[in-house]
């Protein structure tokens, strides 16, 4: 009887924590595959959940964690992976209309409002800087400022953000519908086409730069990665790199990315109440970005001539390119002839750099509270 | 259980909290539109730049 001890003696070990960890696993990996919500982390990070929550899994103290201190712990992954995200953005629609970028500026509000919510619950600063940082609607981000920042709840505030992004489509719409009327949302607003110089195109990501880090060091290893994938897209000749930047490297890294978050999904780590106040106040992050941007161009369209439709506020949050899509959508619902694809894009694209600065202003106000 | 209590207790509800951090969310938003102005005054600046395209 003794020998058949090995087949159950492992099963007795497992805490019902364990199996609801195990379930959100499942869900996640669910999602990801049947609801194709941003499959490409879902499926890892729901994988990685299942892996860390057996146990005595030789997984978790093993290669997740030495995959998590190689690429998470020094924020390597995120940082390679804007490399990849910024080759694969075309600024093209937001240079040719800069004044765009204000919304992408103004639906950052949700960080800032879930700053002060999460203050109300979450004593150190460290943390409630860090769930803010959820409404920034940028994975990558989020990890990178909870990291730096040493919050606890780095794998909470992971799984909220690619939730949410993966949510956006179900969260965005009935904000902007609260906010708008009918005739509001049929505002028509024709794309001039215009061409942009090679030039600027390339001046573009070393300006982002150099402004960005000047004002901010903090946000300098974030926005300068975002934007060295662009410069390589943009400067024509560095195809192949662009390519493997787009691809190759972004896939890899999401692959670990996606795996190694799972570090932090222990049930002991994660099952927590925080974790599900967390869950809400990314809720909250993100109704708020949405509503932001939207009456920021309603406050604009109180001065200007030429109306602005206001639902391209609601693109401004990083969330791309699913935000942009979604309004065009909307438009097109309310008015099949209302074609704001070209603008929603630009704003979405302002939104990823939005965001970028956003995370590193959070990191600058963290390191003065800090000390230096 | 016993988990879920531990995990409570380490929350704590400060509504005044939310009035105090409110400083930062005009310090976050100021600087924020600051920056984008000064990207939207040089990227126009850049476009605005003959070329021979």
């Amino acid at each position: 009887m003794e020998n058949f001890e090995i087949l159950y003696k492992n099963l007795l070990d497992f805490s019902w924590q364990q199996g609801v960890m195990i379930a959100i696993g499942c869900l996640l990996v669910y999602l990801a595959i049947v609801k194709e919500m941003e499959p490409s982390l879902l499926l890892p990070m729901g994988f990685g959940a299942i892996l860390v929550n057996i146990p005595f899994s030789d997984a978790l103290v093993g290669p997740i964690q030495t995959l998590y201190n190689a690429g998470i712990a020094n924020e390597l992954f995120p940082l390679l992976l804007f490399i990849g995200i910024g080759a694969m953005i075309d600024f093209g629609p937001l240079l040719t209309n800069p004044k765009l970028m204000l919304f992408g500026a103004a639906a950052q509000f949700g960080i800032f409002f879930t700053l002060c919510m999460a203050s109300m619950f979450f004593p150190d600063f460290r943390d409630f800087f860090s769930i803010a940082i959820i409404g920034a609607a940028d994975g990558p981000t989020s990890i990178a400022v909870a990291n730096k920042l040493g919050s606890q709840y780095v794998g909470a505030i992971t799984v909220a953000a690619y939730s949410y992004m993966a949510l956006v489509p179900v969260i965005q719409p009935p904000v902007i519908k609260l906010l708008t009327t009918k005739k509001e949302r049929m505002i028509r607003m024709p794309y001039e086409q215009k061409s942009v110089s090679k030039r600027t195109r390339i001046l573009f990501p070393i300006i982002i730069t150099i402004v960005v880090s000047a004002i901010i060091p903090q946000a300098t290893a974030l926005i300068g990665f975002l934007m060295f994938g662009n410069l390589i897209r943009e400067c024509g000749v560095l195809n192949s790199l662009s390519d493997t930047a787009q691809n190759v490297l972004a896939n890899l890294i999401t692959i670990f990315l996606g795996i190694s978050v799972a570090f932090n999904m222990t049930a002991e780590k994660f099952l927590q109440v925080d974790t599900l106040v967390i869950m809400g106040l990314g809720l909250v992050a993100f109704i708020v970005d949405t509503a932001g941007g939207v009456l920021f161009a309603k406050l604009l369209n109180l001065f200007l001539k030429k109306k602005i439709n206001p639902m391209i506020g609601a693109a401004g949050i990083s969330a791309f390119p699913m935000s942009g899509r979604i309004v065009h959508k909307m438009a097109l619902k309310e008015d099949p002839q209302n074609f704001l694809l070209m603008h929603s894009i630009g704003v979405n694209v302002s939104g990823q750099i939005a965001s970028v600065i956003a995370g590193g202003i959070i990191l600058n106000i963290a390191a003065n509270l800090m000390g230096g | 259980m016993t988990m879920l209590t531990e995990a409570a207790v380490n929350l704590e509800f400060n509504p005044m909290a939310f009035v105090d951090n409110l400083k930062y969310m005009g310090i976050g938003m100021l600087v924020i539109f600051v920056i984008i102005g000064v990207i939207i005054l040089t990227t126009k600046i850049v476009s605005a730049l003959p070329t021979k395209e």
